[in-house]
């Protein structure tokens, strides 16, 4: 492969040398009407390679993409981007054809005349008008799924999970039996005492709470996530769910969400089955072991050397599962001594 | 000023390096422009392989990289970081801000307005010189031990501001922010020359409404620089107070390396408002004047009045205002308050508006023109389309709801490459072959052109086109490989195809650099006005003179586009397809 690249570079090399000390000796510099006529079928041509790329890469791609919403709230987000990805697709295909036709339908030729055509209100008002109703409509819908999102109801009664970031790892604190997070601060650190999340343990409410290292999240149930950082920014990205949120040392951020497929269910949805498939085929050749597909955390800000390592599994169970797990794992008040 | 007033002897140091000439400042900008994107298109290759090809190990990699930034051929981490920081501040600041607006602003306000020189012909050599020693300050930031800024190049702290964090933000970061400080204040002045140029130097018959397109693009350029760099500045002073000083402006509650650090009270998103605040704005910075070129090179090349002239400075100045009150489109999901996100999707997608009309009033004026097909004009035209195409997608990031699942992932990254990277070299490139017979007296080749053209568009394509596709399968930016995430394995084809795209695009580059270069003294001389055209930069001598215009600086009659104006009978008025803006109206011709 590297061989290959180097010759791929020598012929570069090569042939553009040979075009400079052909063309250089040109002094015709102004395109003429030949000119204009090659370039104009050129950008023809130019456009048939666009249109079949983004064909190739639309239908091509699908199998790459994430996988439907797991998330309930996700589903908006969806069916919003569905709808305005249709809508930009044929904006795309319309405004390039546009642009490239032209260039080659009205390729100058020295017998022409250009239409003097400086202005006409009617067609401006259209351009204006339409893409201006059609933004309303979209921001109207995107607003609506943006509050829906962002603002939980008291009367929803979440699961209250911290999520926790440091370089370059994750952990999670559940909230315990009274469903409240005790008190964070980096102050109350204390390695030794394996009390790595900073939590205040004179505080009544952080007696129950449960340090874990892996999200399990109960299908159906409303979860809210509370993000700290202890260091720098990173961003907790749940691309599954359709959920992301800086987490800021110094502050708490939220974020939540409901699940809607547990991790079995998912995987035997066959949009994650094609991709798998997909990507078995080339762990396979590599003599890797099979991809089975998880649920995951990523950071995804910028946080430093490893930021690419920067990971946690999240299962999703039904709600018995759940509390069956929760209750094996142990409180705080049992870890930090 | 009068030409009378620049008869004493020139010196080799006054005329090539302290020069007060606006013409020979341009230069300097631009060449100073061109020798920092060599470098910042470089280490796109350098990061691109090893985004290909993670494990391989490559002699160019040993060969330019140090021993502390990589082993045995395959990059360390933190060198990839800082890749592509300084990539992503070159292009951005010193490539297209510097580069772009500085060469043709220079070049053209004077030349187009009718004006002797700037308003002030020393400021100016100021403002160049200080753009250099930021450019020397940046490049020698890439030698220090523990390596240049690599932060990203939004550089938010706590990362940017602890050596803790990441090694680069020790010395490197450190000169980063000098640099920058230095950038800014060149800018400052810059932009303040420019506008004080365009309101009080425009010659007899040159209303406001009769400026070239390029003009009103500068101007307001200018005055959105204005109005946002000051605050970038503040932002990278008080980085450097909580760096050096210990003050606590973005820094609070951080544990690190084992203890806990003094700040108290302070917040990144702070930062990150303060940082957006120009940062948005300085998309536009780029993206105006290649817009101001290319609405000027369609024209001129479609041999037709740019269509909808009053519509295309409302869009502008449309643009211009709404940029300022977008930034928050960047933090969405920062933690800002949800309420914030809101107000700022509702401007941002407002922004797609008169970003269509301009690109409607572009196709429009192809529309039955009689294009001459010269290399800046398939460039101006190749940038309406990656315009399109990058610009659409804007609509899927600016909506708050649908950018929690794609911020910081790809799709953002081909977003912006297209809408403002290709789309903005593409309008200086548009530029350079379009005003070269007036920067240097000679023509450029045009079939050297033409390669450059295609070998360059289909690279950009090819690389950014199906980056978006990555970027919707979750991966996100700035990941050194992703083989750390099955899950991404199967983008890894894409990536080798990307890689090899970018990789025929950087050596495309070549083509024109060559061009460049050889034309300088290998092209033939050029007419006093080549392409036909109408504006005022065309009525001055090949050969510069201080001055511009020997004798009398010409009236204006009209506007700059009566190109192809027929009387009634389909002939031209003026006997030809075009109409100098000094050519007084016939008696019964239209005002246009």
């Amino acid at each position: 492969m590297l061989a290959l690249f180097y010759i791929f570079i020598a012929v570069a090399l090569g042939v553009s040398f040979w075009q400079i000390t052909r063309v250089m000796n040109l002094r015709n510099v102004i395109a003429t009407d030949d000119d204009n006529n090659k370039q104009g079928k050129i950008a023809l041509g130019f456009m048939v390679f666009l249109y079949a790329m983004m064909i190739y890469c639309l239908l091509a791609m699908n199998v790459i993409m994430l996988p439907e919403s797991a998330s309930l709230e996700g589903e908006h987000d969806d069916t919003l981007f569905n709808i305005t990805f249709i809508l930009i697709g044929i904006v795309q295909f319309i405004m390039q054809f546009l642009i490239f036709f032209f260039t080659y339908k009205y390729r100058g030729n020295k017998d022409k005349k250009a239409l003097f055509f400086a202005d006409s209100h009617k067609l401006e008002l259209i351009w204006t008008v339409i893409p201006a109703i059609t933004i309303v409509l979209l921001i109207g819908y995107g607003l609506w799924q943006w509050n829906n999102i962002m603002y939980v109801g008291d009367d929803e009664n979440p699961i209250v999970i911290e999520v926790y970031s440091q370089q370059f790892r994750w952990d999670a604190r559940y909230a315990g039996a009274d469903n409240e997070l005790g008190l964070g601060n980096v102050n109350f650190i204390n390695i030794n005492k394996q009390n790595t999340m900073g939590v205040d343990m004179s505080d009544p409410k952080a007696q129950d709470d449960k340090q874990v290292t892996e999200l399990y999240l109960p299908k159906g149930k409303k979860v809210l996530f509370k993000f700290r950082s202890q260091d720098v920014l990173h961003s907790a990205y749940m691309p599954h769910f359709r959920a992301q949120m800086n987490c800021v040392p110094g502050m708490v951020t939220q974020f939540s969400f409901t699940p809607k497929f547990t991790t079995e269910e998912m995987r035997q949805n066959p949009e994650v089955i094609a991709k798998a498939k997909g990507i078995n085929k080339i762990r396979l050749a590599k003599g890797e072991d099979p991809y089975v597909f998880d649920y995951l955390l990523l950071c995804n800000k910028i946080c430093g050397a490893s930021h690419y390592n920067m990971q946690m599994k999240i299962t999703v169970v039904e709600e018995e599962d759940y509390k069956k797990w929760l209750g094996e794992q142990k409180t705080l008040a049992q870890v930090i001594k | 000023m009068s030409a009378e007033h620049h008869h004493h002897k020139e010196t080799f140091v006054t005329k090539y390096i302290f020069s007060t000439d606006h013409k020979m400042i341009s230069k300097q900008f631009l060449i100073t422009g061109m020798f920092m994107g060599i470098i910042g298109v470089f280490m796109s290759m350098l990061f691109r392989l090893q985004i290909a090809w993670p494990e391989k190990s490559f002699s160019i990699i040993e060969a330019f990289l140090g021993s502390h930034q990589q082993t045995d051929g395959i990059m360390n981490p933190d060198t990839y970081l800082a890749l592509v920081t300084i990539h992503g501040t070159i292009m951005v600041f010193f490539v297209l801000t510097a580069g772009l607006s500085g060469t043709f602003s220079n070049l053209l306000i004077p030349l187009q307005i009718g004006a002797r020189d700037m308003a002030s012909g020393f400021l100016n050599m100021i403002s160049y010189w200080l753009f250099f020693i930021s450019s020397v300050v940046m490049v020698v930031s890439l030698f220090v031990e523990a390596g240049p800024a690599s932060a990203g190049w939004t550089i938010y702290p706590p990362l940017s501001a602890l050596p803790q964090a990441i090694p680069g933000s020790g010395m490197g970061m450190t000169l980063w922010l000098v640099s920058m400080a230095i950038f800014i204040a060149s800018s400052l002045i810059g932009s303040l020359n420019y506008i004080v140029t365009v309101l009080n130097l425009r010659t007899k018959g040159m209303k406001m409404t009769r400026l070239p397109l390029t003009m009103w693009a500068f101007f307001v350029t200018a005055i959105i620089g204005v109005i946002s760099f000051p605050v970038l500045l503040s932002a990278a002073l008080l980085l450097i107070f909580d760096r050096s000083f210990g003050t606590s402006f973005y820094l609070s509650d951080i544990f690190i390396s084992g203890e806990v650090l003094h700040y108290q009270g302070g917040s990144p998103v702070l930062f990150e408002h303060l940082f957006w605040f120009l940062g948005h704005p300085e998309v536009y910075i780029i993206l105006l004047p290649a817009l101001g070129i290319s609405s000027e090179v369609i024209s001129t090349n479609s041999r037709k009045p740019i269509f909808g002239y009053r519509a295309m400075i409302g869009s502008i100045l449309g643009i211009a205002f709404l940029s300022t009150i977008v930034w928050g489109h960047h933090m969405f999901v920062s933690g800002m308050n949800p309420f914030l996100g809101s107000v700022f999707t509702f401007t941002t997608v407002l922004i797609a508006i008169p970003s269509a009309v301009k690109a409607f009033n572009y196709v429009t004026t192809l529309w039955k023109g009689n294009l001459q097909l010269n290399p800046a004009m398939l460039f101006s035209i190749g940038l309406v389309s990656t315009f399109v195409t990058g610009g659409l997608t804007g609509l899927v990031l600016g909506d708050s709801a649908l950018d929690i699942n794609i911020h910081d992932t790809y799709f953002v990254v081909a977003h912006f490459h297209l809408v403002m990277g290709v789309s903005a070299l593409f309008g200086m490139f548009a530029g350079v072959y379009h005003w070269y017979p007036k920067m240097y007296g000679r023509m450029m080749n045009k079939v050297m052109g033409y390669w450059h053209f295609w070998l360059t568009i289909i690279s950009a394509y090819g690389v950014f086109f199906p980056m978006h596709f990555i970027g919707l399968a979750g991966l996100p930016r700035r990941y050194y490989t992703n083989t750390y995430f099955p899950m991404f394995d199967d983008l890894a084809d894409i990536n080798v195809f990307m890689t090899v795209m970018a990789i025929i695009g950087g050596l495309a580059q070549l083509i024109f650099l060559a061009n460049f270069f050889i034309s300088m003294y290998r092209g033939p001389k050029a007419s006093q006005n080549p392409w036909n055209s109408n504006t005022l930069e065309w009525t001055t001598p090949v050969e510069h003179i201080h001055g511009n215009w020997p004798g009398k600086i010409p009236e204006v009659h009209r506007w700059a586009y009566d190109y192809s104006k027929t009387d009634d009978n389909g002939n031209y008025i003026h006997g030809q397809d075009f109409v100098l803006q000094t050519t007084p109206l016939k008696d019964g011709e239209e005002p246009s």
